[in-house]
């Protein structure tokens, strides 16, 4: 190091090193290293849970800059854990930065009090025709709405083609029942000498959900209710024989398009988001299908997420002009063409979908249509307290399926630590739970 | 400075104890009774035991080679120093690029002719511990080393000339003259990359995800994804009671019985 210092083309070298990071540190700061929010005066900053892949990212800030109009947004999606501290931080210490927030209805509760009242918003925008459901979330709890629905998805089943050669005799692959799937990755397990059907368990996987929205939804009708009853333990059972055909990698997958990509798994459930890059390049190889229907029904849950102004946001017009602009049907459609989250507002999506996408709509809409179908929504109004109750239920898949330990003896432990969490929380139950105050397990 | 870093302790305390009704020890219960609690904390010890032997070897090798001055011997220096560069994180990244299921090892042993195995799965418990032991070996001996050639260089060569003179093999005056003269040195590093060794988390956490728990990836789930301060706190003080433990026990062990008391 010493003889670089005495040398003089180094020097210039070390000169030319610096000015070259003084020039590249505000382009890696607009390339969303920051994450504190800020994006320049007069740009609404629009700090987001959603579309953090860099891809999903690209393509939604592509969506932005067409629908925004002179409005200039800096959009910065973050994990949970970081849009929680950025807002509660700048929300106690009176000093927002954040213009707007978007984030899935669970990762807006927390904040319902600290919500500007969207009101007026919503009487401008009733035309748009969100469901009665949509509208009484959006209170958040409280009287007034608190967010405007933004985007909504669900999760279905993906198969490659391949697959539908070893489905059981006289099963409807677009109205499977849970025996009939279990059978299904049997078959398809004998036949192929490994297990060829997948779940997201991985770390960042989104496996908690089929368990909340999809499993015991299906076997128990309930979701907090029902977690430790005899059905419960009917789901699990089931879950840990269906774990037995799972490919075992699938602890290790976050997204399930990977492996169904790379043909290591040929049917898996996931988000429509996180599926859509396996099938969008051939749709004719791949059909997307509901959830399997269980004995009380085609248990799906429906995520929404929302669009919401922080109170003493600095760019309050501006935000509400960007949520009415992001609110018209052609940026609804642009959404889901480009990111595979579709409309909350009433549309007509019509036939020009990309193959990948006309699949998922197609699925999604066979799922909510379903006759024996059940809705189900993610935890509502737990706060901080959102990821420990997920937690639980991929508590009760690391032992049951991974650690082989009882079922009923687990689901007594791990329900015992969600009782107490909702004893403290005190708050009502969501679908498919029947709504009394407050929320208990039985 | 005593502020700087007791307040962040004390609260950390207070925080492992706190509770929406004061003091409590639910934080600790909660801990344990969490399913992944004992595996990390299991996990973390194996990886301890297995691993700063191991390392303690290399780095003494190493640094007795590059003592001997080969050709380029700054060179292996050097390059043996470069982990110590990365982060962990990063150096996780680049094994996961050699051990996942269509990674560098696999594709070596496809092209060999050899079926591919999940290095990672959660069912493959060797192999994945083997995993997250080499990349945790690349990365952290060169600290051991770079401690070690540090301490040989303040051992002057006339102790082992003499003991040469008087007809002591080169293994002798290694384990009679070499070693204990490089006692302090070994002692610090000892400390060092056992405490570190208790905070390996994000070679693990790249590599194995939640398959292989340790417990300060523990503490940043329990802060980060379930947002339970309180039960992180706890799981830190854990680390930091046995990490305390333990540098008070090798002070103990390691203590040069020929400056005690007489």
């Amino acid at each position: 190091m010493s003889d670089l210092a005495h040398n003089d083309v180094s020097r210039r070298a070390l000169l030319k090193g610096g000015l070259m990071a003084l020039a590249t540190g505000p382009i890696l700061a607009a390339c969303g290293v920051n994450t504190s929010g800020s994006g320049g005066k007069g740009s609404v900053n629009f700090l987001s849970t959603q579309f953090s892949p860099v891809e999903e990212r690209q393509k939604y800030e592509a969506t932005l800059k067409k629908f925004s109009g002179d409005t200039s947004v800096a959009y910065n999606p973050v994990d949970t854990g970081v849009f929680n501290t950025t807002l509660k931080s700048q929300l106690s210490a009176g000093k927002v930065e954040v213009g707007m927030v978007g984030g899935l209805h669970g990762d807006l509760v927390p904040f319902a009090s600290q919500l500007e009242d969207l009101s007026s918003l919503m009487n401008d925008l009733s035309s748009a025709g969100y469901s009665d459901d949509l509208k009484e979330l959006a209170k958040l709890g409280t009287d007034v709405p608190r967010y405007i629905p933004w985007i909504q998805a669900t999760y279905v089943l993906a198969i490659n083609k391949k697959a539908l050669e070893w489905l059981p005799s006289g099963a409807d692959v677009n109205k499977l029942t849970y025996d009939q799937y279990l059978a299904w990755a049997e078959a398809a397990k004998a036949a192929n000498g490994r297990p060829v059907f997948g779940i997201p368990a991985g770390p960042k996987g989104l496996h908690h959900r089929f368990y909340q929205g999809f499993l015991l939804p299906s076997f128990t009708g309930g979701q907090i209710t029902t977690f430790r009853n005899a059905d419960a333990v009917t789901a699990w059972t089931y879950m840990r024989d269906l774990w037995a055909n799972t490919n075992p990698a699938s602890t290790n997958y976050d997204f399930m398009q990977e492996p169904l990509g790379n043909g290591e798994v040929l049917v898996a459930w996931d988000h429509v988001a996180r599926l859509i890059t396996a099938v969008k390049d051939k749709p004719d190889d791949w059909q997307m299908v509901p959830a399997p229907s269980g004995p009380k029904g085609k248990g799906y849950l429906l995520i929404v997420g929302g669009m919401a102004v922080p109170q003493g946001s600095p760019e309050k017009d501006k935000a509400f002009e960007l949520i009415r602009a992001l609110s018209k049907p052609e940026a609804q459609i642009e959404t889901l063409k480009s990111n595979a989250f579709f409309p909350v507002v009433k549309t007509n999506i019509g036939g020009d979908l990309p193959g990948g996408t006309a699949l998922e709509a197609k699925a999604v809409k066979a799922q909510q249509e379903a006759s024996d179908a059940l809705l189900a929504l993610p935890p509502v109004g737990l706060g901080d307290k959102d990821p420990q109750v997920s937690q639980l239920f991929k508590n009760c898949f690391q032992e049951i399926c991974l650690n082989n330990a009882d079922v009923k003896a687990t689901l007594d432990r791990q329900g015992a630590e969600l009782a107490k969490i909702m004893d403290t929380l005190n708050v009502p139950c969501w679908a498919p739970d029947p709504k009394a105050t407050p929320c208990k397990v039985a | 400075m005593t502020l700087l870093f007791g307040w962040p302790m004390v609260s950390g305390i207070l925080q492992a104890f706190g509770g929406p009704e004061g003091l409590t020890t639910a934080n600790f219960t909660r801990m344990t009774q969490d399913p992944y609690f004992w595996s990390s904390v299991g996990n973390t010890l194996l990886l301890i035991v297995v691993m700063i032997p191991i390392q303690f070897v290399l780095a003494l090798a190493m640094a007795l080679l590059i003592r001997a001055k080969p050709r380029g011997a700054s060179a292996y220096f050097y390059i043996w120093a470069i982990p110590l560069a990365v982060s962990d994180l990063a150096a996780g990244l680049v094994w996961l690029t050699v051990f996942t299921d269509r990674g560098y090892l696999n594709s070596l042993l496809a092209s060999l002719g050899i079926d591919p195995v999940s290095w990672l799965a959660y069912d493959n418990y060797a192999s994945m511990f083997g995993a997250v032991l080499i990349a945790e070996v690349w990365r952290a001996t060169s600290l051991v080393f770079v401690i070690v050639v540090a301490g040989l260089q303040s051992i002057p060569k006339d102790y082992e000339e003499a003991a040469g003179v008087f007809g002591a093999n080169s293994w002798n005056r290694l384990w009679h003259v070499t070693l204990p003269l490089l006692r302090p040195s070994l002692q610090t590093a000892l400390i060092l990359r056992t405490i570190l060794a208790f905070q390996t988390f994000a070679v693990a956490l790249a590599l194995t995800g939640q398959n292989f728990p340790l417990v300060v990836g523990e503490t940043y789930r329990w802060y980060t994804g379930l947002q339970d301060p309180n039960v992180a706190s706890a799981l830190a003080l854990v680390v930091m009671a046995v990490s305390m433990v333990t540098a008070v026990g090798y002070l103990k062990l390691l203590r040069d019985q020929s400056e005690a008391p007489r």
